[in-house]
């Protein structure tokens, strides 16, 4: 045989050779399960990486415990800086060079996006990423790509519909951050108030992330004389929003994104007298809430972080995020049995039928299917009394 | 109307925070003829000092005073041991370096001190002052604090023999050190002072848009157009700039080009007076015979 021949023969049995079992996945051997993500571990959003950090320590313990069906958790997790083109180059690396079996977790809508296509291109799974951008869930034309938060636009949803029940008659000012996360939060809200009820919004303003302060844009909206205010912001423009828009004595229903709930983070810089009255949806335990004091979810999370991380980081409503998701992925691994093959992995993880986590509010499940993959989609309003939020009505699913 | 006197007045409360930052980018070009591209990270570091003591414990004023004093040392320390070196290097090399200084500072808070936006005193608290009240007791301090600013740089370089000395360096190194001025001392002098003033204006900034390590990034911006648009050799020239932008920026945004343009406002005067009046509306202009 000559090598033409050779060639031709090797390329015909790689075509009609029987599909891979587990073991043939990269990444996937009898003692291990290799897996890869990115994380911000420097740069503008690196307090994000506590989310890795978090992570990394569940599975060693995990690992300590046995791993999952006798095979021990590699996760090799990379730094990107936030940094899109450093993402690209990141998740080469794991997928060439360290062969994981699928990506998990990385974090960031502009990171995610960017490896979208490659991820699927070559078919290797990459689940739940870190973000909430309606982009990451469209399995219709990335059917390997799927996020972990609850989509922007349904909790955007929620609002609108809340809007509807208890102000019909409201005029809604909406200030949005100026890309994928704020556009995200305006086209739920407009889906739901339709045509019909379009005109409720009477003015917009948006914000860039450069900008020092947004109390202009405050000023402009309530101009409009709104008597609801939508605040889509990330933490410290909405501590901004809250702060300017009590001090000018508006007194619109002020209802704030879920991002930037945190009263550590965003009400106590804000001042917590100017942030009573807030409304928020919601789907975690607050960490810093009496509430769950006793419930046996934090517990377990907070035993889990004095432990392997600090006291501090029980009440890092980012670690809580990470060990939630990594309790999470574990029950997905365990639920593939010995199929480890990627196919497999991505069916388990988007055909969820209703997985508790210890983090989630009573229940909120996480339910996946092949047309949708955002597994979060029921959320609980709240209202900030001045110290803490507190939960009303019901779970509302979006 | 009462729409309008808000947009003025927060306009003009971040126009004292640009006006400052412009008067330490001031300082170092005055000096050195270069645009210090790391004075917002720097400055922002300075607040994160005045923070620590803060929450340590210490009063506002005693605070501030020991914050201003030691970025005057830092500013210099930083020009002794890192600008010097490239002191005869190009340009690029020199912008470089500071680029690079403002990633070092920014990434030291982070690491410092958290990326968690934090509040930040001001010792003007209480009621609206003169009974003002489209503005916070401390928007009306900032304001009154970069005056005060531009006063005391303005007696500095005016009446005080180590003003002139400075001057005197900056314009003709050559000539300056024939008649015994020490012309590298005066570069660390000037970057000693522009360190202080850029810890006043992170002071003055951090109460009204929080202190996170990303906080002097847009003001640094703005307040490079405000020096450009007032004249970056001039310091009147480079407040009046500060305060021209932030209030025209609040106003374009919210009755001409919408918000979301408005960040843009300041790119589009920086090039366009570098265009149309390159030294600015109150910058001399500099003839260099070849």
């Amino acid at each position: 045989m000559n090598r033409r021949e050779f060639m031709t023969s090797a390329a015909a049995m790689a075509i009609f050779s029987t599909p891979a079992r587990a073991e043939d996945t990269p990444g996937i051997s009898a003692s291990e399960i290799k897996i890869g993500q990115t994380m911000p571990y420097s740069g503008p959003a690196s307090a994000y990486g506590v989310i890795g950090r978090t992570e990394l320590a569940y599975f060693k313990m995990i690992n300590e415990q046995g791993g999952v069906n006798g095979r021990k958790i590699n996760l090799i997790s990379l730094d990107d800086g936030y940094s899109p083109p450093k993402t690209i180059e990141q998740a080469r690396r794991l997928v060439e060079q360290e062969q994981v079996a699928f990506l998990w977790q990385c974090l960031g809508t502009p990171s995610c996006l960017a490896i979208r296509q490659y991820c699927n291109e070559r078919k290797v799974p990459q689940l739940m990423c870190s973000t909430g951008s309606s982009a990451l869930d469209d399995p219709e034309h990335f059917p390997w790509t799927s996020p972990a938060n609850p989509i922007y636009q349904n909790e955007a949803r929620i609002y609108a519909r809340y809007i509807l029940k208890e102000f019909p008659n409201a005029k809604i000012a909406v200030l949005s951050q100026n890309d994928g996360f704020g556009k995200d939060y305006l086209k739920g809200l407009k889906d739901v108030l339709g045509a019909e009820h379009a005109g409720m919004i009477v003015k917009e303003a948006t914000y860039e992330t450069s900008e020092p302060t947004v109390d202009s844009q405050v000023v402009t909206l309530q101009g409009s004389g709104a008597d609801v205010f939508i605040i889509a912001a990330t933490p410290k423009f909405a501590a901004q929003a809250i702060r300017k828009s009590y001090d000018l004595g508006w007194s619109a229903t002020r209802i704030v994104s879920n991002v930037s709930i945190s009263v550590t983070a965003v009400l106590k810089p804000a001042g917590l007298d100017k942030s009573k009255d807030l409304v928020a949806a919601q789907w975690g335990k607050d960490p810093s809430d009496p509430r769950w004091k006793d419930d046996p979810g934090m517990k377990e999370w907070g035993a889990f972080a004095d432990k392997n991380l600090t006291h501090a980081a029980f009440f890092d409503q980012n670690a809580q995020y990470g060990y939630g998701n990594a309790v999470a992925l574990i029950e997905i691994l365990k639920s593939c049995g010995d199929d480890l093959s990627r196919a497999n992995i991505l069916k388990q993880t988007t055909h969820l039928s209703g997985l508790e986590l210890p983090t989630l509010l009573p229940g909120v499940l996480l339910k996946t299917k092949p047309g949708s993959y955002s597994a979060i989609r029921q959320m609980q309003l709240s209202k900030f009394d001045g110290a803490s939020w507190q939960l009303f009505g019901e779970l509302i699913e979006a | 109307m009462v729409e309008l006197l808000h947009q003025l007045s927060s306009g003009l409360a971040l126009g004292g925070v640009y006006a400052i930052t412009a008067l330490a980018l001031v300082m170092i070009f005055q000096a050195t003829q270069l645009v210090n591209f790391a004075q917002g990270e720097m400055a922002m570091f300075s607040t994160y000092v005045a923070w620590a003591l803060l929450q340590n414990g210490w009063n506002y004023w005693p605070a501030f005073a020991f914050t201003v004093a030691l970025s005057f040392v830092g500013g210099v320390v930083i020009e002794r041991a890192i600008v010097r070196p490239f002191a005869h290097a190009p340009i690029l090399a020199s912008v470089i370096v500071f680029i690079g200084l403002g990633f070092i500072f920014n990434a030291l808070a982070g690491f410092f001190f958290g990326y968690t936006v934090q509040s930040f005193d001001t010792p003007f608290n209480g009621r609206p002052w003169f009974g003002a009240k489209f503005m916070s007791a401390h928007e009306s301090g900032a304001i009154v604090v970069s005056l005060i600013v531009l006063a005391l740089v303005f007696a500095f370089f005016r009446f005080t023999p180590l003003g002139l000395a400075m001057r005197a360096a900056a314009q003709n190194p050559a000539s300056a050190r024939l008649v015994g001025v020490r012309v590298g001392w005066m570069l660390a002098l000037g970057w000693g002072l522009a360190a202080a003033i850029g810890a006043i204006a992170g002071m003055m900034a951090a109460p009204i848009v929080y202190l996170d390590p990303n906080m002097m990034g847009g003001i640094l911006l703005y307040a490079f157009a405000g020096a450009v648009l007032g004249g970056i050799d001039n310091p009147w020239g480079a407040v009046l700039g500060g305060f021209t932008v932030g209030v025209v920026e609040n106003l374009l945004g919210a009755y001409v080009v919408g918000t979301e343009v408005k960040l843009s406002v300041a790119l589009i005067i920086i090039v366009g007076v570098l265009v149309a009046k390159p030294s600015g509306l109150f910058g001399r202009r500099i003839v260099a015979r070849v």
